[in-house]
């Protein structure tokens, strides 16, 4: 019997004060996530419990009890408090997927700071972007990131302290630069939890739009209430499960269900922090005997297309439950994991501003490959008209998915972005930007996005950033960006170019195009591919029209062109 | 051969290597050693089709094929001819 039982039965009766109860919150009282994920399982009696396994290259390992990330989060909380930090105060992580980064969340929280985890991929632009929108204080890093820190440091006026937590001394540090080692500083006493409450912030992660900048996406602690429960009735954990959430905590799975859900429940997890090969995955998964897996279309397409000998290399046996996040999980992919694990991929569907799952195929539930199945009890679901708002009767018409607002991990806002914020609710109902249709047993199914913004391999990259980036290359001169299909991301960034005067379109220019990008954004919002044109499609208003051109790399229907400027 | 991997080498460090102290060498992982991730690798054949003027396949740039400027290395003398 799974977690969540019947869920007819849940649907019946249903109420976020079940999380509640069983978390021992009571309306109105202290609720703070890192004392959750770590005091609260010791006093369960779990101290001892492994909390943390986590595995770098060569095979290194670390371990952490419960114990160890209650007292390493709160020397984190302590040093951050040295330093003059306060509750709401933003305190980046940037860091790799190391202990550090997971325990210093934690340590965050505690003080009543708010988190901002960020990609260490991102590049110079992308992180400065980010830190100067939030108006971030400090900045825990680790040696290899520091030199990009560096780079924006002078411009980052409100960056105070950047704190690298293995600086092996080698090197000088530099003007605001310093040091804190959770292994060696001395074990604060009686150190004091912040009484953060259900609205206090709590995290700020980054998402991409259509135009503009990235948007702060400000989550609250009380949002612990539909991580928990979310984690217990779709990801199905149970009490001995060792669960590996592949998600980066630089994005939203990583932290909702890659630190929040399992630690909350007092589960053990592990974390792989080695870069990507079905070899590695299958050596891990078969090592630490994990048994509840959560991943991404993108890496199992991967895994998909490393074949099927690979897999019987290894004894697998351990998996018990597998599930899915971050972009639609195709039929095939769903197909391929019942025949070679023997258990299907669940579909989850959420994103960053909903802050934990609203879709989900359950567990005990008819699968239907290929569709996110079905709504979490306490979410209210539809697919709206795209000019009515109105929700659709009509069986397998495609309309906009909507929530209505009111779950307990929904965004409470976009940080400094109010307007935008509303701008995102229409006729009382929360509108995520995608499209879908719903079947005659109630089954979601994708259909894409209603913006043109990329969605590679569940990360959302805004055409508009890239295309700002592109003109500061010397050789750009006008350029337009669309995503391109792609068997294994879903999607990927193409930019079709026009170069200014005494510029040659070569190879080589291209190469050089495509690192400019990947190291000012990040690698994925590195064009795959550039395509050299002498001219863009654009209205005649001037603005470019970039539905042709994803209609034409996706082979579809051009429509209605009665705005493109005479001479296109 | 020695010619190709030096090349390798050094554009490896001078594109993606970003701690300033990190020193690598012919067999140092790059892609399980979180160097170059996979859609970097992109940039990575990119260069290599256009230094050597080849074309590698798609299904022969997998991670392992990239994994070390020695088999890199390998992979591009096989196309090279």
């Amino acid at each position: 019997m799974s977690n969540i039982g019947s869920y007819e039965e849940r649907l019946k009766k249903f109420d976020w004060s079940i999380a509640e109860q069983e978390l021992g919150y009571n309306k109105g009282e202290v609720i703070n996530i890192g004392w959750y994920c770590s005091d609260r399982i010791c006093e369960m009696g779990k101290a001892d419990k492994t909390a943390l396994i986590w595995e770098g290259l060569g095979g290194a390992t670390r371990r952490y009890t419960f114990d160890d990330i209650r007292v390493k989060s709160n020397k984190f909380g302590a040093f951050l408090r040295s330093l003059g930090l306060k509750n709401e105060d933003r305190v980046c992580l940037f860091m790799d997927k190391i202990p550090e980064l997971y325990i210093g969340f934690l340590g965050v929280l505690k003080i009543g700071a708010i988190a901002q985890p960020l990609f260490s991929a991102f590049g110079d632009e992308s992180l400065h972007v980010r830190l100067d929108n939030a108006e971030t204080t400090a900045i825990i890093t680790q040696r290899k990131h520091v030199s990009k820190v560096r780079r924006i440091i002078e411009k980052s006026s409100y960056l105070k302290h950047v704190i690298i937590v293995d600086h092996d001394g080698k090197k000088p540090l530099k003007d605001r630069e310093m040091t804190f080692n959770m292994e060696e500083y001395e074990e604060p006493k009686d150190f004091e939890l912040f009484p953060t409450k259900a609205e206090s912030p709590s995290v700020l992660h980054y998402t991409s739009g259509t135009t503009g900048q990235p948007k702060g996406v400000k989550h609250v602690h009380y949002s612990l209430i539909s991580q928990y429960l979310t984690t217990k009735w779709v990801l199905d954990l149970l009490e001995d499960d060792i669960y590996w959430c592949t998600a980066d905590p630089g994005w939203v799975t990583g932290t909702s269900y890659g630190i929040i859900g399992p630690w909350s429940m007092g589960i053990t997890q592990c974390v792989m922090d080695v870069g990507f090969s079905a070899e590695n995955w299958y050596k891990f998964i078969e090592k630490h005997k994990v048994t509840m897996w959560y991943s991404a279309p993108t890496a199992i397409r991967s895994l998909m297309k490393a074949g099927d000998e690979v897999v019987k290399k290894h004894n697998l046996s351990s998996l018990r439950h597998l599930a899915s996040v971050g972009e639609p999980l195709n039929a095939e992919a769903v197909i391929w994991s019942e025949k070679v694990f023997g258990k299907p991929f669940l579909d989850t569907y959420w994103q960053t501003e909903t802050g934990s799952i609203m879709l989900t195929n359950f567990p005990g539930m008819k699968i239907k490959p290929g569709s996110m199945g079905k709504a979490f009890p306490g979410i209210t679901a539809a697919v709206v008209d795209t000019k009515t708002f109105q929700p659709i009767q009509e069986v397998g018409k495609i309309g906009l998915i909507a929530f209505k607002p009111g779950w307990p991990a929904m965004m409470r806002t976009y940080w400094n972005n109010e307007t935008t914020y509303k701008s995102k609710f229409t006729n009382g109902w929360y509108l995520p930007g995608d499209r879908a249709y719903i079947d005659r047993d109630g089954y979601f199914w994708f259909v894409g996005r209603d913006d043109d913004v990329i969605n590679i391999g569940g990360h959302l990259v805004s055409p508009f950033e890239v295309e700002s980036a592109l003109l500061e290359h010397e050789a750009v001169a006008e350029s337009a960006v669309v995503a391109k299909p792609d068997e294994v991301n879903m999607e990927v960034v193409k930019a079709f170019v026009m170069l200014n005067a005494g510029y040659e379109a070569d190879d080589m220019l291209e190469l050089k195009i495509m690192n400019f990008i990947r190291k000012k954004l990040s690698p994925l919002a590195m064009p795959q591919e550039i395509e050299y044109v002498k001219t863009l499609p654009k209205t005649r208003s001037g603005k470019i029209m970039r539905r042709l051109l994803h209609a034409k790399e996706w082979g579809e229907e051009i429509g209605d062109t009665s705005t493109l400027e005479e001479d296109e | 051969m020695e010619e190709i991997r030096d090349v390798v080498l050094e554009y490896v460090i001078e594109e993606y290597l970003e701690d300033e102290d990190e020193e690598i060498n012919y067999e140092t992982p790059l892609i399980s050693g979180g160097i170059v991730d996979s859609f970097s690798m992109v940039s990575l054949k990119r260069f290599l089709e256009a230094q050597y003027k080849i074309s590698i396949p798609d299904e022969k740039a997998s991670p392992e094929a990239f994994d070390t400027v020695n088999s890199i290395t390998a992979l591009v003398r096989e196309f090279i001819g």
